[in-house]
């Protein structure tokens, strides 16, 4: 008798926990389909798809999403593109600064970005590139590309280097055996750092709040945060789905990311095809 | 692998013989090699190297933006780091931060232990149903955390809900304990990250180890403290950096919250660092208690790099 209640012990605390860690969110979902929601997670007297409708009838809330996706496809590419030239030399030549390089990189990864925003704004002021979304976009991709490269480096290690040697061989160039044979073998890899990426930036507040001025450049992130102080606290439905539309892309990804992580790092049996 | 790599690759280093010719051609070819890396390393010049840099220098400067001081960039020395270190809402901040950092870091990771400890060897359905859950919190965007917890924790939210339930007195969290409240939401959001580094890190730990301290006589807390404690310190360390890093540099969990208040309740460096900037728009200053935050964020990144090599 004793056995079988400390067997069950587990799974009671993790019950609780995992209740007490879903009520936050549970909040959203409910209150998001309830035409009269407070700040309390309570069921809907009548459940409606109103809230969401009025967030999407607003023209500014559409145009928050697209700049949104602009922003973080814009990066992800970029950081997708130029971290895997890079890593192309990093994963295939013996260079002479390879390991400083590396160190560096991954030196950089963890430095918090937050410490230099104030410089950046005033560059940004200087150099002209505030209130842009492409200056935010180049930005973004820097900070994000140590992480990229170091990701993408070790993703193209695992690409047998034989299959490139034909292709050599063929007389194919650099250029053309990244994107012919080392490009589709890595699929999975790229498909990581790009999710990775992308969500990271979907995700950002603080960056864009503070190179982007103009209403209508902002992404759902700041316009999410702007709706929340204008309006957060009388129209909890509508807050609720605003957020509720704005974590989509976020769940999604992670899920898509979670089947690439468990099926796409076998790598040298994708070469043997 | 290594060694098929260097030999298939296409430009070898020539043979040391050391003439001029070699020489020049060495660098040409270390120099066509590296072609690759130039827009990286363009972009990572312009947009992070130089940032770092101007918050160095901007930090000896009077930058401002508006005023007498924004006519006039002028280097002032250590007069910003001067006036920091008798700056009382400095060193407020400075606990805020460090109160912050150590309550996210002893719940995240207590917390993430926990969890992953009970979950090992569980019903699979069972995870399948829990683990989302957890993970949930850490998925969502900075900003939507922000907004479950307060409303959460807001007067009339769910939690003074279930108090009432409870017949406990209402508690208004954002004001009566502010600090406690960005923790907890912290710890929800960051909670799931340690929890998955715990898990792996316990799948990695060898059965049979634990299976030979049982069989020795080792009761459930000494396997606990000498064999998987040992075992997983690694996985403790990086996270704990990896951790300390991000919580240094949250910034719109508390801003969206509690935007640093009440008062000076819950400023922490990137907090006031904002405030100094764009509100009293005195970004040199600003920038001299960014300073703090790099010079920390370097130090820890160079340990963390450390670990990382010998791994």
């Amino acid at each position: 008798m004793k056995w079988k209640f400390e067997k069950k012990v587990p799974y009671v605390i993790l019950s609780i926990l995992a209740f007490v860690f879903a009520l936050p969110l549970l909040w959203i979902i409910v209150a998001s389909f309830d035409g009269n929601a407070s700040q309390a997670v309570k069921l809907p007297a009548t459940w409606t798809i109103e809230n969401y409708k009025a967030v999407l009838s607003e023209q500014a809330n559409i145009r928050a999403f697209g700049n949104g996706l602009l922003i973080s496809f814009g990066q992800s590419i970029l950081v997708v593109l130029v971290g895997g030239l890079a890593a192309y030399p990093l994963s295939r030549y013996e260079l002479r600064y390879k390991n400083m390089f590396l160190y560096t990189i991954l030196f950089m990864t963890s430095l918090p970005i937050t410490a230099v925003m104030v410089p950046v704004y005033k560059m940004f002021l200087t150099i002209g590139l505030y209130d842009s979304i492409f200056g935010l976009i180049l930005f973004l991709t820097a900070t994000s590309l140590p992480y990229g490269i170091w990701l993408m480096k070790n993703f193209m290690d695992n690409v047998p280097i034989e299959l490139e040697e034909a292709a050599w061989v063929d007389g194919a160039s650099t250029l053309t055996s990244i994107r012919k044979i080392i490009a589709p073998l890595m699929f999975p890899g790229i498909c990581v750092v790009f999710i990775f990426t992308f969500s990271g930036s979907w995700g950002n507040f603080f960056v864009p709040y503070i190179l982007l001025q103009s209403l209508d450049k902002l992404p759902a992130s700041v316009s999410l945060y702007q709706f929340f102080g204008q309006h957060g606290m009388v129209v909890y439905g509508q807050l609720a789905a605003y957020s509720a539309l704005y974590a989509i892309p976020s769940l999604v990804l992670y899920v898509i990311s979670q089947n690439y992580m468990s099926k796409g790092f076998n790598m040298a049996g994708a070469a043997k095809g | 692998m290594q060694q098929l790599k260097a030999s298939g690759t296409p430009f070898l280093y020539p043979k040391k013989e050391e003439n001029m010719n070699k020489k020049q051609n060495e660098v040409y070819v270390e120099a066509k090699k590296s072609v690759l890396l130039v827009p990286a390393i363009i972009l990572l010049i312009v947009f992070f190297v130089t940032p770092i840099i101007l918050t160095v220098y901007y930090s000896f400067t009077n930058l401002a933006l508006s005023g007498e001081n924004a006519k006039q960039l002028k280097f002032i020395g250590f007069s910003n780091y001067i006036s920091m270190f008798k700056d009382r809402t400095v060193r407020i901040s400075i606990v805020n931060t460090l109160i912050f950092l150590l309550g996210s870091l002893i719940g995240q990771q207590v917390l993430g232990f926990a969890i992953a400890l009970l979950m090992k060897n569980k019903n699979k359905v069972f995870r399948g149903i829990i683990g989302p859950i957890f993970l949930a919190g850490w998925i969502m965007p900075e900003v939507v955390v922000a907004l479950c917890c307060s409303t959460f924790f807001g007067d009339e939210g769910t939690l003074n809900q279930i108090f009432a339930f409870l017949h406990l007195p209402n508690v208004e969290f954002l004001y009566a304990i502010p600090m406690v409240t960005v923790i907890l939401a912290n710890v929800w959001h960051g909670t799931a990250f340690s929890m998955m580094n715990f898990q792996s890190a316990l799948d990695g730990v060898p059965s049979d180890i634990e299976e030979a301290a049982r069989v020795d006589g080792a009761n459930r807390f000494q396997t606990m403290i000498r064999i998987i404690l040992p075992c997983i310190k690694n996985t403790i360390a990086t996270n704990t950096m990896l951790n300390t890093l991000s919580t240094l540099g949250v910034f719109g969990l508390i801003y969206m919250m509690t935007g640093g208040g009440p008062g000076t309740s819950t400023l922490t460096l990137p907090i006031f660092m904002y405030r100094q900037a764009f509100v009293s728009q005195q970004l040199g200053y600003g920038t001299a208690i960014s300073m703090l935050l790099l010079v920390i964020g370097i130090i820890l990144s160079v340990f963390y790099t450390r670990i990382m090599k010998n791994n």
